[in-house]
């Protein structure tokens, strides 16, 4: 039987639809398929859109930088407006214990020849005005990290990967995978069969569903987090913002104004909501709103125009669960983003393609050994 | 600086209110204590409230309803809504240039815990049905919250200066709109098991069946067992070359300027749409001494009541029925309208254009169901019910008694014992809803004796108080007591309560008990800003407002407790049955231009989304590439995620949808989000207020 595509990708959301733009560069034949009916339906939508390559480990640090410059050059080279903004990001530290594993992780992230620097009370202040400095004993900004539009992001991939060739079938469920010979023949879905040598799983909130399909395993589970976006106003702050301190119902938010100046923000409640149960409660603008003014008492006139509720499909670990599954020749995993697809879908969409064109780079094994499916997944990252 | 107040108002009484003084953009603005900011500079004839940040067009008010942000200003620093806001003493209005900037934070942040409510039922919505549920509810003893986004129950009742339809005795026929708000409000609130709160706007019923409300500034959730929604309608928008510009809105808001805030927000307006609501604006656009160019109907005739129709065209208003309008014309502010006949198809006829000088239009092309609360109350799991526009689009007399009907449907889930609902009510309901019916001949009497009435009235529609009022029981209704078309006959005694009271202001009085060649005749008149007085010279006209003749006015009486005036007149014999009323407005208001504007846009050019400015041409290029989402449409163009959350654009995307051949089956929905009105963040913060507010 001829394979009618070279590569099937399953989820066309922040990881799936890059994925399918740089292998479709290639020259592969490249189906997409989603349940959905247009890109990004899922949790693309949800995400507030911070991009940042100031991780912890080597491998996300990589990935993300080439995310960035896929992010940051892409109005340039393509000419649509991803809503693409150098904004960085900053962690203020409100504690001792705070500062000190900030100024720790600083010095991991300067090795790795990132562009991170601490902040005084006052300096940081002049970066966004009118932040609460009671009890401030300075922030990590990393100027090189950014921003960018989910939505105008994924359909501007979406549309070139089209142009490259790629096809998407929308309204279709995975169904099962057929596998001969230890190796994937074809994919499933409520609808039709299609013959691939190849499939990646970017499946997001599904991940493990999809992977049961194969036969394989991989531990993500959908984790709540509820965002909001507010009315525009002129500039009036810079970087994403991350407030470290828990408080008794919920543990870290951030916000930050995007490039249309609007100011986007998400929380992390605690304890975790799990599941992919996507309806908003009352208690999420409460508990937001009282955490966010108390710490930028400005916010308070800005009006709220949206809220939501989006999904971390998270790992015990904290990091992306990406490369070749060892039990079943041509599939790749490439999920359990654990709430940065939008960030990391780019680099990992050339990272994919070089695994599946037998044609990595010097470092991707280093890259890929944090990621490996097989990993022990102990600990977890550090301010994830 | 003009002064565009009402000073005196045929029916709406006009109250000493105390003056102060408000600065726009640096220069004094007289404002009146608790008026809002959009009105206060309004009349000040300020119309132009900022520019767009997207393309610099020009904003100013739109809904006047809170639900858009077109109207936004700067007050004392902070980016409001003009049209929620009120003023206060010596406060700094701004208007918006571009996107507004966000203020200092001058004091300590205000946080404290948002106060939850419990209840059986929570009424969304003040007017005609919430009322009438809750009278309901009140009496069987139901805990029943009421709240309504104004500051004075009756929802758009209280907007209503004309004489309403439908019986005497089931829905108020013949008094005021507004005086029906009033005396529902008063019902309502005798119960001591129903709480009102006004000022207080839902947000959101979120998925732990709490519903978000905003109540006088304040956040609160209130946890009911039964929602009831009587949120109303709102008002469709219309696509036309031109539609962006400054001075184009809904006839609800056009309404609520004059009749709530008695401030003339325009000169000479032209009306877009002859169904009731646009008909009705006309009317009350002649009692607040504005100018009516015209108004434009696309169909054949008028989808509203002929006697509405009438009434305007009597008073010389010309009604373009099989007309559409083409353009709206000016720099960034309305300065003319063109319009142009229509062939079967609905397109338009070159050649058949005209223009008409006016400074403002009023799109009244029909109402869609606030339904917003109904879906995701049942997205939640809540118990709702719908009643009113917020169910089905209907006059405000049904919706009175599908308020009755669904306050009793709520009673018998919550309340042992509750009695069953009377079949007669749904009966009277839809009676009351019944679209107007087809138009008689109508027949003279040669009669040329006695006193007698004669009775202008065509076409079935539900309302009788001529019967009702008549001492001898001389009128009747042919077939439906309500709906039938009423005819005279019995022994008129001259009274002229039948004329006083008739809403569509359609029977005369023809008394040739004095002179049998020249007949008295009276005809009703309610527009005593336009004075009339024995010895004035009037064109009486029949009943579509052909000219009969000039004659002079005999005699005028007032009827102070229905604000009518009955207008004599010595008529010759021949013409005194057809005598309906006579010309108020001159004709050069609605002589059309020389030569007419033609568009410099194409239709595509008009805007779908006026919040993110998007155009129909940029929708139709997207579905022509394929797009079927509206998520998508949203995604690329921003369209719907602007601030009035797709209220206007949503029935917009369906019709160019529909233009290029997409069925609905084939649209997939947009996702609606909390929350339907963009609230301040600091709201949620406090439940209570701090000292800074």
């Amino acid at each position: 039987m001829s394979r009618a595509y070279d590569v099937v990708v399953i989820g066309a959301g922040s990881v799936g639809v890059p994925a399918a733009l740089s292998l479709a560069r290639q020259g592969l034949r490249v189906l997409v398929i989603d349940r959905c009916h247009s890109p990004g339906q899922e949790n693309n939508k949800k995400a507030i859109g911070g991009v940042r390559a100031t991780h912890s480990d080597y491998g996300k640090i990589q990935v993300s930088l080439r995310s960035i410059e896929i992010f940051s050059g892409w109005e340039a080279e393509h000419g649509d407006d991803i809503g693409w903004l150098s904004n960085g990001y900053s962690f203020p530290a409100y504690s001792e214990d705070d500062a000190t594993k900030l100024r720790d992780l600083l010095k991991v992230q300067k090795g790795y020849g990132l562009d991170i620097d601490w902040l005084s009370p006052h300096e940081y202040e002049a970066l966004v005005p009118g932040i609460d400095t009671t009890g401030l004993l300075g922030a990590t900004y990393s100027p090189g990290d950014g921003s960018s539009m989910p939505l105008p992001a994924i359909n501007a991939f979406y549309f070139k990967s089209l142009a490259h060739g790629a096809t998407y079938r929308w309204g279709e469920s995975v169904t099962g995978i057929e596998t001969e010979g230890g190796r994937v023949r074809a994919v499933r879905t409520d609808k039709a069969s299609y013959a691939c040598g190849w499939v990646v799983n970017c499946a997001g909130n599904d991940a493990a569903a999809v992977s049961a399909l194969a036969g394989l395993s991989v531990p993500v589970v959908p984790d709540c987090h509820e965002g909001a976006v507010t009315e525009p106003v002129q500039r009036f702050f810079g970087p994403m913002v991350v407030d470290l301190r828990p408080a008794p119902d919920s543990a870290n938010y951030y916000f930050y104004q995007n490039k249309e100046g609007h100011v986007v923000f998400c929380i992390t409640p605690d304890p975790p909501i799990l599941g992919a149960d996507s309806d908003a409660t009352s208690v999420f603008l409460p508990q937001v709103a009282r955490r966010m003014v108390a710490l930028y008492p400005r916010l308070a006139h800005l009006k709220i125009r949206r809220t939501w509720r989006g999904q971390y499909p998270m790992t015990p670990d904290g990091f992306p669960i990406v490369g070749c599954a060892p039990e079943l020749a041509g599939w790749v995993h490439n999920v359990g983003m654990c709430g940065q697809g939008f960030m990391l879908g780019p680099g990992l969409g050339e990272l994919v393609t070089r695994i599946i064109t037998a044609t990595p780079n010097n470092d991707d094994d280093r890259i890929l050994a944090g990621f490996h499916p097989k990993r022990r997944f102990k600990g977890m990252e550090v301010f994830k | 600086m003009s002064d565009n107040r009402i000073r005196s108002h045929p029916v709406l009484p006009v109250p000493q209110r105390e003056a102060v003084t408000i600065y726009w953009n640096k220069e004094p603005v007289q404002a009146l204590r608790d008026e809002v900011i959009s009105s206060a500079l309004i009349a000040a004839g300020i119309h132009v409230f900022g520019h767009h940040h997207n393309d610099g067009s020009a904003q100013g008010i739109y809904c006047a309803n809170g639900q858009c942000a077109k109207c936004t200003v700067i007050a004392n620093g902070v980016p409001v809504k003009a049209c929620m806001t009120k003023v206060q003493a010596g406060m700094m209005v701004q208007s918006v240039e571009g996107l507004p900037a966000l203020p200092e934070a001058t004091t300590a942040p205000n946080l404290s815990d948002i106060q939850e409510v419990e209840v059986d039922v929570l009424v969304i919505g003040g007017g005609p049905a919430g009322l009438s549920a809750a009278v309901e509810l009140g009496r069987l003893g139901v805990r029943t919250l009421i709240i309504d986004d104004k500051s004075e129950l009756g929802g758009k009742l209280v907007l209503q200066t004309h004489k309403f339809f439908g019986s005497v005795e089931d829905s108020y026929a013949g008094a005021r709109g507004n005086e029906i708000g009033r005396m529902l409000a008063r019902q309502a609130l005798d119960s001591e098991c129903v709480e009102t709160w006004t000022d207080a706007t839902a947000l959101y019923v979120f998925k732990d069946r709490k519903v978000g409300v905003l109540h006088d500034g304040r956040y609160r959730l209130v946890t009911p067992k039964i929602v009831l929604n009587a949120a109303g309608a709102r008002e469709k928008f219309l696509r036309f070359a031109g539609n962006t510009l400054s001075g184009i809105y809904g006839a609800g808001a056009f309404q609520t300027l004059v009749n709530r805030d008695l401030v003339r927000p325009t000169r000479r307006l032209f009306i877009v749409g002859g169904g009731n609501v646009g008909l009705i604006a006309g009317y009350h656009a002649l009692q607040a001494g504005i100018e009516v160019a015209g108004l434009v109907e696309a169909m054949p005739q008028c989808g509203g009541y002929r006697v509405h129709a009438d009434k305007l065209r009597r008073l010389g208003v010309p009604i373009h029925t099989s007309h559409t309008v083409l353009c709206a014309n000016g720099e960034e502010s309305v300065e003319s309208v063109t319009i142009a006949r229509i062939d079967e198809n609905f397109a338009s006829i070159a050649g058949t254009e005209q223009t008409f000088i006016c400074d403002t239009l009023l799109i009244a092309v029909g109402l869609n169901p606030v339904d917003e609360f109904t879906r995701e109350a049942e997205k939640a799991g809540l118990p709702v019910v719908a009643a009113g526009d917020a169910d089905e689009i209907a006059e405000a007399s049904s919706a009175m008694f599908m308020g009755r009907i669904a306050g009793l449907r709520i009673a018998r889930d919550l309340v042992a014992g509750a009695p069953d609902i009377p079949a007669s009510l749904s009966a009277k309901a839809d009676i009351l809803k019944a679209h107007p019916g087809c138009i008689d001949e109508q027949e003279f009497s040669t009669l040329r004796e006695g006193v007698y009435p004669v009775l202008h009235c065509l076409q079935e529609i539900p309302c009788n108080p001529c019967s009702t009022v008549c001492p001898t029981n001389a009128i009747h209704m042919k077939g439906d007591p309500i709906l039938g078309n009423p005819y005279y006959e019995g022994s008129c005694v001259g009274c002229g309560k039948c004329v006083a009271i008739c809403p569509g202001l359609a029977i005369t009085l023809v008394d040739y008990r004095k002179d049998r060649a020249h007949p008295t005749v009276t005809v009703p008149y309610e527009l005593s800003n336009h004075p009339v007085q024995p010895g004035s010279v009037v064109t009486v006209v029949d009943i579509s407002g052909h000219m009969l003749d000039s004659l002079e006015v005999a005699a005028v009486v007032t009827m102070k407790e229905n604000m009518t005036q009955l207008v004599r007149f010595k008529a010759p014999a021949n013409i005194a049955a057809h005598i309906v009323n006579f010309i108020v407005q001159p004709q050069s208001v609605s002589r059309p231009l020389p030569q007419p504007t033609l568009p410099t846009q194409t239709p595509d050019d008009a805007m779908v989304c006026l919040c993110e400015r998007v155009t129909v041409g940029e929708v139709r290029a997207l579905i022509r590439k394929g797009v079927r989402d509206i998520n998508q449409l949203k995604a690329i163009t921003r369209i719907g995620m602007g601030p009035c959350g797709a209220k206007t654009c949503d029935s917009l995307v369906r019709q160019v949808f529909r233009e290029e051949g997409i069925p609905p089956e084939r649209i997939v929905e947009n996702t609606s989000r909390p929350v339907f009105v963009e609230v301040p963040f600091g709201v949620f913060a406090a439940g209570e207020r701090g000292s800074h507010e």
